[in-house]
Protein backbone atom coordinates (compact mmCIF):
# COMPACT_ATOMS: atom_id res chain seq x y z
CA UNK A 1 0.00 0.00 0.00
CA UNK A 2 1.26 3.48 -0.88
CA UNK A 3 2.96 5.41 1.93
CA UNK A 4 1.52 8.55 3.49
CA UNK A 5 4.46 10.70 2.39
CA UNK A 6 4.03 9.65 -1.23
CA UNK A 7 0.31 10.25 -1.08
CA UNK A 8 0.93 13.74 0.28
CA UNK A 9 3.28 14.50 -2.59
CA UNK A 10 0.67 13.48 -5.12
CA UNK A 11 -2.10 15.40 -3.37
CA UNK A 12 -0.11 18.58 -3.15
CA UNK A 13 0.73 18.28 -6.84
CA UNK A 14 -2.95 17.86 -7.76
CA UNK A 15 -3.92 20.75 -5.54
CA UNK A 16 -1.24 23.29 -6.43
CA UNK A 17 -0.87 22.51 -10.09
CA UNK A 18 -4.48 21.76 -10.98
CA UNK A 19 -6.70 23.05 -8.18
CA UNK A 20 -8.13 19.63 -7.25
CA UNK A 21 -7.89 19.43 -3.49
CA UNK A 22 -8.17 15.87 -2.15
CA UNK A 23 -6.27 16.54 1.06
CA UNK A 24 -9.33 16.14 3.28
CA UNK A 25 -10.49 12.94 1.67
CA UNK A 26 -10.65 9.83 3.85
CA UNK A 27 -7.19 8.31 3.64
CA UNK A 28 -7.93 4.60 3.69
CA UNK A 29 -10.00 4.58 0.52
CA UNK A 30 -7.88 7.25 -1.19
CA UNK A 31 -4.83 5.04 -0.79
CA UNK A 32 -6.69 2.16 -2.35
CA UNK A 33 -7.57 4.39 -5.29
CA UNK A 34 -3.96 5.42 -5.85
CA UNK A 35 -2.88 1.79 -5.64
CA UNK A 36 -5.50 0.91 -8.17
CA UNK A 37 -4.34 3.69 -10.48
CA UNK A 38 -0.77 2.42 -10.21
CA UNK A 39 -1.95 -1.06 -11.18
CA UNK A 40 -4.44 -0.10 -13.90
CA UNK A 41 -1.93 2.10 -15.72
CA UNK A 42 0.95 -0.27 -15.03
CA UNK A 43 3.30 2.20 -13.41
CA UNK A 44 6.52 0.54 -12.32
CA UNK A 45 6.79 2.87 -9.34
CA UNK A 46 5.06 5.69 -7.58
CA UNK A 47 7.74 8.09 -8.85
CA UNK A 48 6.63 7.38 -12.40
CA UNK A 49 3.06 8.26 -11.61
CA UNK A 50 4.14 11.48 -9.96
CA UNK A 51 6.27 12.37 -12.97
CA UNK A 52 3.35 11.77 -15.31
CA UNK A 53 1.03 13.92 -13.22
CA UNK A 54 3.57 16.74 -13.14
CA UNK A 55 4.34 16.71 -16.81
CA UNK A 56 1.21 15.64 -18.63
CA UNK A 57 -1.85 17.85 -18.03
CA UNK A 58 -3.87 15.65 -20.42
CA UNK A 59 -3.52 12.82 -17.93
CA UNK A 60 -5.33 14.78 -15.20
CA UNK A 61 -8.95 13.91 -16.09
CA UNK A 62 -8.05 10.26 -15.88
CA UNK A 63 -6.49 10.73 -12.45
CA UNK A 64 -9.56 12.54 -11.15
CA UNK A 65 -11.76 9.82 -12.56
CA UNK A 66 -9.71 7.07 -10.93
CA UNK A 67 -9.34 8.73 -7.54
CA UNK A 68 -13.06 9.31 -7.18
CA UNK A 69 -15.37 6.33 -6.90
CA UNK A 70 -18.20 6.47 -9.42
CA UNK A 71 -20.17 3.38 -8.49
CA UNK A 72 -23.91 4.06 -8.60
CA UNK A 73 -27.24 2.38 -9.32
CA UNK A 74 -30.80 3.23 -10.30
CA UNK A 75 -33.21 3.18 -7.36
CA UNK A 76 -30.39 2.08 -5.10
CA UNK A 77 -31.85 1.51 -1.60
CA UNK A 78 -35.43 1.03 -2.82
CA UNK A 79 -36.89 1.74 0.60
CA UNK A 80 -35.38 5.22 0.47
CA UNK A 81 -37.00 5.85 -2.90
CA UNK A 82 -40.28 4.57 -1.52
CA UNK A 83 -39.99 7.13 1.26
CA UNK A 84 -39.28 9.88 -1.25
CA UNK A 85 -42.29 8.78 -3.28
CA UNK A 86 -44.67 8.54 -0.35
CA UNK A 87 -43.49 11.24 2.05
CA UNK A 88 -41.36 13.78 0.24
CA UNK A 89 -42.90 14.22 -3.22
CA UNK A 90 -46.37 15.01 -1.80
CA UNK A 91 -44.81 17.91 0.12
CA UNK A 92 -42.84 19.11 -2.88
CA UNK A 93 -46.02 18.95 -4.97
CA UNK A 94 -47.34 22.03 -3.17
CA UNK A 95 -44.58 24.20 -4.67
CA UNK A 96 -45.07 25.98 -8.00
CA UNK A 97 -41.50 25.12 -8.97
CA UNK A 98 -39.53 22.24 -7.51
CA UNK A 99 -35.76 22.60 -7.39
CA UNK A 100 -33.64 19.52 -6.70
CA UNK A 101 -29.86 19.19 -6.40
CA UNK A 102 -28.12 15.88 -6.95
CA UNK A 103 -24.65 16.58 -5.55
CA UNK A 104 -21.99 14.06 -6.57
CA UNK A 105 -24.43 12.38 -8.96
CA UNK A 106 -21.83 10.40 -10.91
CA UNK A 107 -23.23 9.01 -14.19
CA UNK A 108 -26.78 10.04 -13.37
CA UNK A 109 -28.60 6.85 -12.37
CA UNK A 110 -30.05 8.56 -9.30
CA UNK A 111 -31.12 11.58 -11.37
CA UNK A 112 -33.05 9.42 -13.83
CA UNK A 113 -34.59 7.48 -10.96
CA UNK A 114 -35.94 10.62 -9.39
CA UNK A 115 -37.09 11.97 -12.75
CA UNK A 116 -39.11 8.79 -13.25
CA UNK A 117 -40.74 9.18 -9.86
CA UNK A 118 -41.45 12.86 -10.46
CA UNK A 119 -43.06 12.01 -13.75
CA UNK A 120 -45.20 9.32 -12.19
CA UNK A 121 -46.33 11.87 -9.61
CA UNK A 122 -47.06 14.26 -12.47
CA UNK A 123 -44.48 16.74 -11.12
CA UNK A 124 -41.65 16.49 -13.60
CA UNK A 125 -42.97 19.31 -15.80
CA UNK A 126 -42.58 21.79 -12.94
CA UNK A 127 -39.26 20.47 -11.62
CA UNK A 128 -35.68 21.55 -12.19
CA UNK A 129 -33.02 18.94 -11.44
CA UNK A 130 -29.45 20.14 -10.99
CA UNK A 131 -27.04 17.26 -11.50
CA UNK A 132 -23.47 18.03 -10.44
CA UNK A 133 -20.23 16.16 -9.89
CA UNK A 134 -16.56 16.98 -9.54
CA UNK A 135 -15.77 14.70 -12.46
CA UNK A 136 -16.61 16.15 -15.90
CA UNK A 137 -16.34 12.74 -17.56
CA UNK A 138 -19.12 11.02 -15.61
CA UNK A 139 -21.71 13.75 -16.00
CA UNK A 140 -21.34 13.56 -19.79
CA UNK A 141 -23.33 10.39 -19.52
CA UNK A 142 -26.36 12.17 -18.12
CA UNK A 143 -26.98 13.84 -21.45
CA UNK A 144 -26.67 10.50 -23.20
CA UNK A 145 -28.92 8.74 -20.72
CA UNK A 146 -27.39 5.37 -21.51
CA UNK A 147 -26.83 2.71 -18.89
CA UNK A 148 -25.46 -0.80 -19.33
CA UNK A 149 -28.27 -3.17 -20.28
CA UNK A 150 -26.80 -5.83 -18.00
CA UNK A 151 -27.81 -3.77 -14.96
CA UNK A 152 -31.43 -3.35 -16.01
CA UNK A 153 -32.70 -6.46 -14.31
CA UNK A 154 -31.42 -5.20 -10.96
CA UNK A 155 -32.79 -1.71 -11.64
CA UNK A 156 -36.20 -3.11 -12.55
CA UNK A 157 -36.26 -5.03 -9.30
CA UNK A 158 -35.23 -1.92 -7.37
CA UNK A 159 -37.88 0.13 -9.16
CA UNK A 160 -40.62 -2.32 -8.26
CA UNK A 161 -39.45 -2.51 -4.65
CA UNK A 162 -39.51 1.26 -4.45
CA UNK A 163 -43.21 1.18 -5.21
CA UNK A 164 -43.04 1.69 -8.98
CA UNK A 165 -46.09 0.27 -10.73
CA UNK A 166 -45.34 0.78 -14.39
CA UNK A 167 -43.62 -1.45 -16.86
CA UNK A 168 -40.03 -0.30 -16.27
CA UNK A 169 -39.10 -1.10 -19.86
CA UNK A 170 -41.41 1.66 -21.04
CA UNK A 171 -38.74 4.16 -19.90
CA UNK A 172 -35.90 2.98 -22.11
CA UNK A 173 -35.03 1.39 -25.41
CA UNK A 174 -32.52 -1.39 -25.68
CA UNK A 175 -29.66 -0.58 -28.03
CA UNK A 176 -27.18 -3.42 -28.09
CA UNK A 177 -25.52 -3.44 -24.70
CA UNK A 178 -27.13 -0.17 -23.62
CA UNK A 179 -30.49 0.91 -22.31
CA UNK A 180 -31.18 4.38 -23.61
CA UNK A 181 -33.58 6.25 -21.37
CA UNK A 182 -36.29 8.48 -22.75
CA UNK A 183 -35.06 12.02 -23.43
CA UNK A 184 -38.08 13.62 -21.87
CA UNK A 185 -36.78 12.40 -18.49
CA UNK A 186 -33.84 14.75 -18.66
CA UNK A 187 -35.57 17.70 -20.31
CA UNK A 188 -35.57 19.57 -16.99
CA UNK A 189 -32.12 18.53 -15.86
CA UNK A 190 -29.20 20.95 -15.72
CA UNK A 191 -25.81 19.26 -15.75
CA UNK A 192 -22.67 20.97 -14.45
CA UNK A 193 -19.39 20.30 -12.74
CA UNK A 194 -19.34 21.38 -9.11
CA UNK A 195 -16.66 20.62 -6.55
CA UNK A 196 -17.99 20.32 -3.02
CA UNK A 197 -14.53 21.16 -1.68
CA UNK A 198 -14.05 24.49 -3.42
CA UNK A 199 -17.29 25.66 -5.09
CA UNK A 200 -20.07 27.64 -3.48
CA UNK A 201 -23.77 27.41 -3.07
CA UNK A 202 -25.45 28.38 -6.37
CA UNK A 203 -29.18 28.19 -5.72
CA UNK A 204 -31.89 27.37 -3.19
CA UNK A 205 -33.46 23.95 -3.27
CA UNK A 206 -36.34 22.07 -1.69
CA UNK A 207 -34.55 18.76 -2.01
CA UNK A 208 -30.83 17.95 -1.96
CA UNK A 209 -29.50 14.43 -2.43
CA UNK A 210 -25.87 13.67 -1.70
CA UNK A 211 -25.46 9.94 -1.23
CA UNK A 212 -22.23 8.01 -0.83
CA UNK A 213 -20.06 11.04 -1.42
CA UNK A 214 -19.46 12.10 2.18
CA UNK A 215 -18.03 8.66 3.01
CA UNK A 216 -15.00 9.74 0.97
CA UNK A 217 -14.44 12.86 3.08
CA UNK A 218 -12.91 13.24 6.52
CA UNK A 219 -15.08 14.77 9.24
CA UNK A 220 -13.87 18.28 8.66
CA UNK A 221 -14.72 18.19 4.97
CA UNK A 222 -18.02 16.47 5.69
CA UNK A 223 -18.98 19.33 7.97
CA UNK A 224 -18.00 21.83 5.33
CA UNK A 225 -20.12 20.10 2.67
CA UNK A 226 -23.07 19.79 5.04
CA UNK A 227 -22.87 23.50 5.80
CA UNK A 228 -22.88 24.16 2.06
CA UNK A 229 -26.05 22.08 1.75
CA UNK A 230 -27.59 23.90 4.68
CA UNK A 231 -26.92 27.19 2.93
CA UNK A 232 -28.52 25.84 -0.23
CA UNK A 233 -31.66 24.38 1.29
CA UNK A 234 -34.93 26.21 1.88
CA UNK A 235 -36.53 26.06 5.27
CA UNK A 236 -38.60 22.85 5.46
CA UNK A 237 -36.54 21.44 2.60
CA UNK A 238 -35.23 17.87 2.58
CA UNK A 239 -31.66 16.58 2.71
CA UNK A 240 -30.96 12.98 1.69
CA UNK A 241 -27.72 11.15 2.53
CA UNK A 242 -26.39 7.65 1.82
CA UNK A 243 -27.62 4.65 3.77
CA UNK A 244 -24.61 4.62 6.14
CA UNK A 245 -24.09 8.37 6.38
CA UNK A 246 -25.36 10.64 9.10
CA UNK A 247 -25.49 14.31 9.98
CA UNK A 248 -25.96 13.58 13.67
CA UNK A 249 -22.56 14.86 14.80
CA UNK A 250 -22.32 17.78 12.38
CA UNK A 251 -22.72 21.49 13.13
CA UNK A 252 -26.02 21.62 11.22
CA UNK A 253 -27.65 18.75 13.14
CA UNK A 254 -29.58 20.98 15.52
CA UNK A 255 -31.66 22.48 12.70
CA UNK A 256 -32.68 19.14 11.23
CA UNK A 257 -35.11 16.35 12.06
CA UNK A 258 -34.80 12.90 10.59
CA UNK A 259 -37.94 11.27 9.20
CA UNK A 260 -39.55 8.90 11.62
CA UNK A 261 -38.99 5.77 9.58
CA UNK A 262 -35.21 6.28 10.02
CA UNK A 263 -34.47 6.49 6.31
CA UNK A 264 -31.60 8.89 5.73
CA UNK A 265 -33.88 11.84 5.01
CA UNK A 266 -33.70 14.98 7.15
CA UNK A 267 -35.99 17.99 7.14
CA UNK A 268 -34.68 21.47 7.77
CA UNK A 269 -36.76 22.86 10.61
CA UNK A 270 -35.16 26.29 10.94
CA UNK B 1 -9.02 6.62 24.16
CA UNK B 2 -5.45 7.19 25.22
CA UNK B 3 -2.77 6.13 22.78
CA UNK B 4 -1.28 3.45 25.02
CA UNK B 5 -4.67 1.93 25.76
CA UNK B 6 -5.23 1.63 22.02
CA UNK B 7 -1.87 -0.05 21.69
CA UNK B 8 -3.00 -2.87 23.94
CA UNK B 9 -6.08 -3.79 21.97
CA UNK B 10 -6.33 -6.99 19.98
CA UNK B 11 -8.30 -7.12 16.75
CA UNK B 12 -10.21 -10.23 15.89
CA UNK B 13 -11.29 -10.18 12.23
CA UNK B 14 -13.52 -12.93 10.95
CA UNK B 15 -14.40 -13.54 7.29
CA UNK B 16 -17.15 -15.88 6.20
CA UNK B 17 -19.18 -16.72 3.13
CA UNK B 18 -21.47 -19.57 2.10
CA UNK B 19 -21.93 -22.01 4.97
CA UNK B 20 -20.35 -19.77 7.60
CA UNK B 21 -23.41 -18.36 9.33
CA UNK B 22 -23.86 -21.17 11.85
CA UNK B 23 -20.16 -21.13 12.62
CA UNK B 24 -20.17 -17.39 13.22
CA UNK B 25 -23.22 -17.54 15.47
CA UNK B 26 -21.65 -20.35 17.42
CA UNK B 27 -18.31 -18.56 17.63
CA UNK B 28 -19.98 -15.44 18.97
CA UNK B 29 -21.82 -17.47 21.57
CA UNK B 30 -18.58 -19.02 22.74
CA UNK B 31 -16.34 -16.02 22.43
CA UNK B 32 -14.24 -15.97 25.55
CA UNK B 33 -14.58 -12.88 27.67
CA UNK B 34 -12.69 -10.41 25.57
CA UNK B 35 -11.29 -7.60 27.58
CA UNK B 36 -9.54 -5.23 25.23
CA UNK B 37 -10.55 -6.86 21.99
CA UNK B 38 -12.37 -5.52 18.97
CA UNK B 39 -14.29 -8.02 16.86
CA UNK B 40 -14.83 -7.26 13.18
CA UNK B 41 -17.05 -9.49 11.05
CA UNK B 42 -17.11 -9.51 7.27
CA UNK B 43 -19.80 -11.80 5.94
CA UNK B 44 -21.01 -12.16 2.39
CA UNK B 45 -24.78 -11.93 2.42
CA UNK B 46 -27.80 -10.74 0.53
CA UNK B 47 -28.64 -7.10 0.92
CA UNK B 48 -32.16 -7.84 2.15
CA UNK B 49 -31.25 -9.93 5.18
CA UNK B 50 -29.04 -7.34 6.83
CA UNK B 51 -30.69 -6.34 10.06
CA UNK B 52 -31.55 -9.99 10.71
CA UNK B 53 -27.90 -10.84 11.20
CA UNK B 54 -27.42 -8.08 13.78
CA UNK B 55 -30.43 -9.46 15.65
CA UNK B 56 -29.18 -13.04 15.44
CA UNK B 57 -25.79 -12.00 16.81
CA UNK B 58 -27.14 -9.74 19.54
CA UNK B 59 -29.28 -12.56 20.78
CA UNK B 60 -26.17 -14.65 21.45
CA UNK B 61 -23.82 -12.22 23.13
CA UNK B 62 -23.77 -9.57 25.78
CA UNK B 63 -21.31 -7.51 23.76
CA UNK B 64 -22.85 -4.71 21.75
CA UNK B 65 -23.23 -5.59 18.05
CA UNK B 66 -23.00 -2.72 15.57
CA UNK B 67 -23.42 -2.60 11.84
CA UNK B 68 -20.77 -0.01 11.05
CA UNK B 69 -21.77 3.46 9.91
CA UNK B 70 -19.41 5.82 8.13
CA UNK B 71 -16.60 7.21 10.37
CA UNK B 72 -17.80 5.24 13.34
CA UNK B 73 -15.48 5.17 16.35
CA UNK B 74 -13.77 1.83 17.03
CA UNK B 75 -14.41 0.83 20.63
CA UNK B 76 -13.14 -2.24 22.48
CA UNK B 77 -15.45 -5.01 23.63
CA UNK B 78 -17.72 -4.46 20.69
CA UNK B 79 -18.65 -6.63 17.71
CA UNK B 80 -18.68 -4.75 14.43
CA UNK B 81 -20.31 -6.00 11.29
CA UNK B 82 -19.42 -4.76 7.80
CA UNK B 83 -22.62 -3.31 6.31
CA UNK B 84 -24.01 -4.92 3.17
CA UNK B 85 -22.81 -3.35 -0.08
CA UNK B 86 -19.89 -1.41 1.43
CA UNK B 87 -16.25 -2.28 1.93
CA UNK B 88 -15.15 -1.74 5.52
CA UNK B 89 -11.81 0.01 6.09
CA UNK B 90 -9.75 1.23 9.03
CA UNK B 91 -9.38 4.96 8.65
CA UNK B 92 -7.36 5.56 11.83
CA UNK B 93 -6.59 3.49 14.88
CA UNK B 94 -9.89 4.62 16.38
CA UNK B 95 -12.04 5.15 13.29
CA UNK B 96 -13.73 3.04 10.62
CA UNK B 97 -14.54 4.25 7.14
CA UNK B 98 -16.69 2.82 4.37
CA UNK B 99 -16.08 2.55 0.65
CA UNK B 100 -18.55 1.66 -2.08
CA UNK B 101 -15.94 1.07 -4.79
CA UNK B 102 -15.83 -1.90 -7.17
CA UNK B 103 -16.59 -5.35 -5.85
CA UNK B 104 -13.63 -7.57 -5.10
CA UNK B 105 -14.15 -11.28 -5.83
CA UNK B 106 -17.72 -10.35 -6.77
CA UNK B 107 -18.15 -9.23 -3.19
CA UNK B 108 -18.88 -6.02 -1.33
CA UNK B 109 -18.04 -6.12 1.49
CA UNK B 110 -14.92 -8.00 0.53
CA UNK B 111 -13.00 -9.96 3.15
CA UNK B 112 -9.69 -9.24 1.43
CA UNK B 113 -10.27 -5.50 1.57
CA UNK B 114 -10.97 -5.43 5.30
CA UNK B 115 -8.28 -7.96 6.20
CA UNK B 116 -5.69 -5.96 4.30
CA UNK B 117 -6.76 -2.72 5.93
CA UNK B 118 -6.74 -4.25 9.41
CA UNK B 119 -3.32 -5.81 8.79
CA UNK B 120 -1.90 -2.49 7.71
CA UNK B 121 -3.37 -0.60 10.65
CA UNK B 122 -2.83 -3.08 13.47
CA UNK B 123 -0.05 -5.47 12.38
CA UNK B 124 0.79 -8.08 14.98
CA UNK B 125 -2.23 -7.29 17.14
CA UNK B 126 -4.53 -8.91 14.59
CA UNK B 127 -6.04 -12.37 14.74
CA UNK B 128 -7.57 -13.33 11.39
CA UNK B 129 -10.08 -16.14 11.01
CA UNK B 130 -11.28 -17.40 7.63
CA UNK B 131 -14.34 -19.64 7.49
CA UNK B 132 -16.46 -21.63 5.07
CA UNK B 133 -17.23 -20.24 1.61
CA UNK B 134 -17.45 -20.85 -2.12
CA UNK B 135 -15.40 -17.81 -3.05
CA UNK B 136 -11.71 -16.96 -3.34
CA UNK B 137 -12.14 -13.89 -1.14
CA UNK B 138 -10.03 -13.73 2.02
CA UNK B 139 -6.98 -15.67 0.85
CA UNK B 140 -4.93 -12.61 -0.03
CA UNK B 141 -6.15 -10.93 3.14
CA UNK B 142 -4.95 -13.84 5.27
CA UNK B 143 -1.54 -13.68 3.62
CA UNK B 144 -1.35 -9.96 4.42
CA UNK B 145 -2.33 -10.46 8.04
CA UNK B 146 0.35 -13.07 8.42
CA UNK B 147 2.95 -10.98 6.70
CA UNK B 148 2.18 -8.08 9.02
CA UNK B 149 2.83 -10.33 12.01
CA UNK B 150 -0.75 -11.24 12.87
CA UNK B 151 -2.04 -14.67 13.87
CA UNK B 152 -3.98 -16.62 11.23
CA UNK B 153 -6.62 -19.28 11.75
CA UNK B 154 -8.36 -21.13 8.93
CA UNK B 155 -11.38 -23.36 9.38
CA UNK B 156 -10.35 -26.86 8.35
CA UNK B 157 -11.73 -27.17 4.80
CA UNK B 158 -12.52 -30.84 5.35
CA UNK B 159 -14.92 -29.94 8.15
CA UNK B 160 -16.30 -26.72 6.64
CA UNK B 161 -19.71 -26.64 5.00
CA UNK B 162 -18.05 -25.32 1.85
CA UNK B 163 -14.32 -25.94 1.90
CA UNK B 164 -13.37 -23.90 -1.15
CA UNK B 165 -12.66 -20.56 0.52
CA UNK B 166 -10.51 -21.82 3.38
CA UNK B 167 -8.69 -24.11 0.94
CA UNK B 168 -7.89 -21.14 -1.31
CA UNK B 169 -6.20 -19.45 1.63
CA UNK B 170 -4.22 -22.57 2.51
CA UNK B 171 -3.08 -22.90 -1.10
CA UNK B 172 -1.79 -19.34 -1.02
CA UNK B 173 -0.18 -18.94 2.36
CA UNK B 174 0.99 -20.86 5.40
CA UNK B 175 -1.20 -20.16 8.42
CA UNK B 176 -0.82 -20.60 12.15
CA UNK B 177 -3.75 -22.93 12.79
CA UNK B 178 -6.12 -25.10 10.80
CA UNK B 179 -9.02 -26.15 13.00
CA UNK B 180 -12.56 -27.48 12.98
CA UNK B 181 -14.93 -24.66 13.92
CA UNK B 182 -15.70 -26.12 17.34
CA UNK B 183 -12.07 -25.78 18.43
CA UNK B 184 -11.62 -22.15 17.47
CA UNK B 185 -13.10 -20.58 20.63
CA UNK B 186 -10.72 -22.59 22.83
CA UNK B 187 -7.74 -21.40 20.84
CA UNK B 188 -8.93 -17.81 21.00
CA UNK B 189 -9.17 -18.06 24.74
CA UNK B 190 -5.52 -19.08 24.91
CA UNK B 191 -4.38 -16.45 22.42
CA UNK B 192 -6.16 -13.62 24.17
CA UNK B 193 -4.94 -14.72 27.59
CA UNK B 194 -1.26 -14.93 26.74
CA UNK B 195 -0.22 -11.32 26.20
C1 LIG C 1 -20.02 6.61 -5.10
S1 LIG C 1 -20.50 7.91 -6.18
C2 LIG C 1 -22.15 8.22 -5.64
C3 LIG C 1 -23.12 8.44 -6.77
C4 LIG C 1 -24.57 8.68 -6.36
N1 LIG C 1 -24.70 9.85 -5.51
C5 LIG C 1 -25.12 7.45 -5.67
O1 LIG C 1 -25.27 7.45 -4.46
O2 LIG C 1 -25.44 6.48 -6.35
C6 LIG C 1 -19.54 9.28 -5.55
C7 LIG C 1 -19.49 10.49 -6.51
O3 LIG C 1 -19.00 11.62 -5.79
C8 LIG C 1 -18.24 12.40 -6.65
N2 LIG C 1 -17.36 13.30 -5.88
C9 LIG C 1 -16.24 12.97 -5.20
N3 LIG C 1 -15.68 14.08 -4.68
C10 LIG C 1 -16.48 15.11 -5.01
C11 LIG C 1 -16.42 16.52 -4.78
N4 LIG C 1 -15.43 17.07 -4.07
N5 LIG C 1 -17.40 17.30 -5.28
C12 LIG C 1 -18.42 16.76 -6.00
N6 LIG C 1 -18.51 15.44 -6.27
C13 LIG C 1 -17.55 14.63 -5.79
C14 LIG C 1 -17.49 11.36 -7.46
O4 LIG C 1 -16.99 11.90 -8.68
C15 LIG C 1 -18.56 10.29 -7.67
O5 LIG C 1 -19.23 10.46 -8.87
Amino acid sequence: MIQDEDLNLLLSELSHRYGYDFTNYARASLKRRVNRLLAVDRFASFAELLYKVKNDPDYLPHVVEQLTVNVTEMFRDPSLFRTLREQVLPVLATHPLIRVWHAGCSTGEEVYSLAIMLEEANLLHKSLLYATDINPTVIENIRRGMFPIGNIRQYTENYLQSGGRKDFSSYYQAQYEWAKFDERLRANTIVATHNLVSDRSFNEFQLILCRNVLIYFDKELQDKALTLFDNSLEKLGFLVLGSKENLRFSPIAASYTQLENKEKVWRKMR
Amino acid sequence: MAENALNQLRYLVIGGSAGSLEVILDLVTHLPALPHAVVILVVHRKKDNDSILVDLLSYRTKLPVREVEDKETISPDTIYLAPPDYHLLIERADLFSLDISEKVHFSRPSIDVTFESVAEAFGDRVIGILLSGANADGAVGMAKIRKAGGYTIVQDPATADVGYMPQQALDLTPVDSILPAAEIPGLLEKLLRIQ
